[in-house]
């Protein structure tokens, strides 16, 4: 990891010295070791003091862009194989200007989530030691082995593609575990199983632990409306914390079906979730749905491609003949 | 349960384009054929203004079923929508039971200004079913009960 990073780095510090960009988009080192965040650096010296890149930097950076449109000149920016599917969505929204976008494609081993980390009682993390399959995590109170599929994010664990469909050059050292996308779809087909009690009581126990703080929303590369409508006190269904049970529903039915058809399953609102809510598993359902019914799509694939949304054939299937007679 | 159910008028919503499901309605009423004084019908301008989120909202609002009605594949008067509209509500439905919501009460019918009849028979039907299924306890509000 040490070793991308300081290639990074150096490609960082080289392209904003020969002019090619004027500012660069990765991750800056947070308080403690694993809460690193997007940011912006300008300078050579800015890269050199806070720069970083590891097995913590699972951000997608792809939704900082549309911010960035409205500055002046080039921006370098550094993709994950699945981040750059999310480039890929905005591009075809002309949410952000390509031409204005430097990519640097770069490897990846899957991210480790911290809450993994704590819940096999490791506090204190202070670094990593990666040697493939295996993780040492260097604490304040020592060192500890673990397995890296038990402490990656959900997101990686169900990694959809190992593949950069956009990028201006790759940094790739290692080589990268192979994806295996169709596993993504086993939880959804589980809850498939269950009774509709079942699942409304999963749901039920899962949605109500929501406290509306929106950091799914925010964070969500296909959410990139300037104006939302749960920002407007004028749709009853602003920003609030969930008062009664339907609140909370409604909201995440609403903001799927929003993004259904455009989300790559890139995983960012369950990493945020603070409620730990499985979010992506109402947008997989949807893009299950949308393969099963209009064929496969994988959305952020290509730039050209129509939205199922936006397309039918005259022999589509009729809503709810699909269903199991029952309750 | 079922002593309760026959006291129990529920409440349902049809959302009905304009063009041909409203007209179909229509031709029920003058005919004279009786369908059930509970299903409150929102005329829309076709089946594709249809939002997801007037769905939830009607359930909100204390709907026991939602139906939607619009012209036949094909025959759309803006040509394409319900197609569009057919889309939307399979995948919407289909959330909708995957969230556990139980899937017979929503529901969407393709009916004609010529189809008086079926109007009726689907709302006759339509209702019998969510009379069967009781009050919508799911996604209810609270708030916008009495």
């Amino acid at each position: 990891m040490q070793r991308i990073e300081n290639l990074m780095k150096a490609k960082a510090i080289e392209l904003l010295e020969n002019g090619t960009v004027n500012r660069v988009l990765g991750w800056t080192a947070g308080d403690f070791y694993y809460d690193n965040t997007p940011a912006i650096f300008n300078s050579k010296e800015e890269i050199e003091k806070s720069f970083v890149y590891n097995s913590f930097c699972g951000a997608n950076l792809s939704k900082y862009l549309v911010k960035e449109r409205k500055n002046e000149g080039k921006i370098l920016v550094f993709l994950k194989p699945c981040d750059t599917y999310s480039f890929n969505q905005l591009v075809k929204e002309h949410r952000v200007n390509k031409d204005n976008i430097y990519i640097v494609g770069i490897e990846c081993q899957g991210h480790l989530s911290i809450e993994a980390i704590k819940a096999k009682g490791i506090d204190g993390v202070v670094g990593l030691e990666e040697n493939g399959e295996e993780v040492t995590v260097k604490s304040i109170y020592g060192d500890k082995t673990v397995v890296r599929g038990e402490v990656m994010l959900e997101k990686c664990l169900s990694c959809k593609s190992k593949k950069h469909v956009a990028y201006d050059e790759l940094i790739i050292v290692n080589e990268m575990p192979e994806a295996d996308s169709m596993k993504r779809f086993s939880k959804v087909a589980e809850l498939e199983a269950m009774t509709a009690d079942e699942r409304f009581a999963f749901w039920k126990s899962e949605l109500s632990k929501c406290i509306r703080c929106n950091a799914c929303r925010n964070v969500c590369p296909a959410c990139t409306c300037t104006k939302c409508v749960f920002d407007n006190p004028e749709s009853g269904v602003d920003a609030k914390a969930n008062a009664d049970k339907f609140e909370e529903k409604l909201f995440h039915i609403i903001r799927s079906f929003h993004v259904t058809g455009r989300c790559t399953d890139c995983g960012e609102c369950s990493r945020v979730c603070p409620q730990n809510i499985p979010l992506h598993l109402i947008n997989r359902k949807y893009i299950k749905d949308i393969n099963e019914f209009y064929g496969e799509y994988q959305a952020g694939a290509d730039t050209e491609s129509k939205a199922p949304l936006t397309a039918f054939t005259t022999s589509d299937i009729e809503p709810g003949s699909n269903l199991k007679e029952g309750k | 349960m079922q002593e309760i159910n026959k006291e129990y008028q529920p409440l349902i919503v049809a959302f009905c384009c304009n063009w041909c499901s409203y007209a179909g309605a229509d031709l029920a009423g003058s005919s004279r054929l009786s369908y059930p004084a509970n299903v409150k019908i929102i005329r829309v301008p076709c089946s594709c203004r249809v939002n997801p989120m007037f769905i939830l909202k009607a359930f909100q609002r204390g709907a026991d079923g939602v139906i939607m009605c619009g012209c036949h594949p094909g025959d759309c008067h803006y040509t394409t929508g319900n197609y569009y509209a057919r889309r939307r509500m399979t995948l919407l439905f289909d959330m909708l039971d995957y969230l556990g919501i139980e899937k017979e009460r929503t529901r969407v019918e393709w009916v004609s200004a010529a189809e008086g009849v079926k109007f009726s028979n689907v709302m006759n039907e339509f209702a019998a079913k969510i009379c069967e299924l009781g009050e919508n306890k799911r996604l209810e509000d609270l708030r916008c009960k009495e």
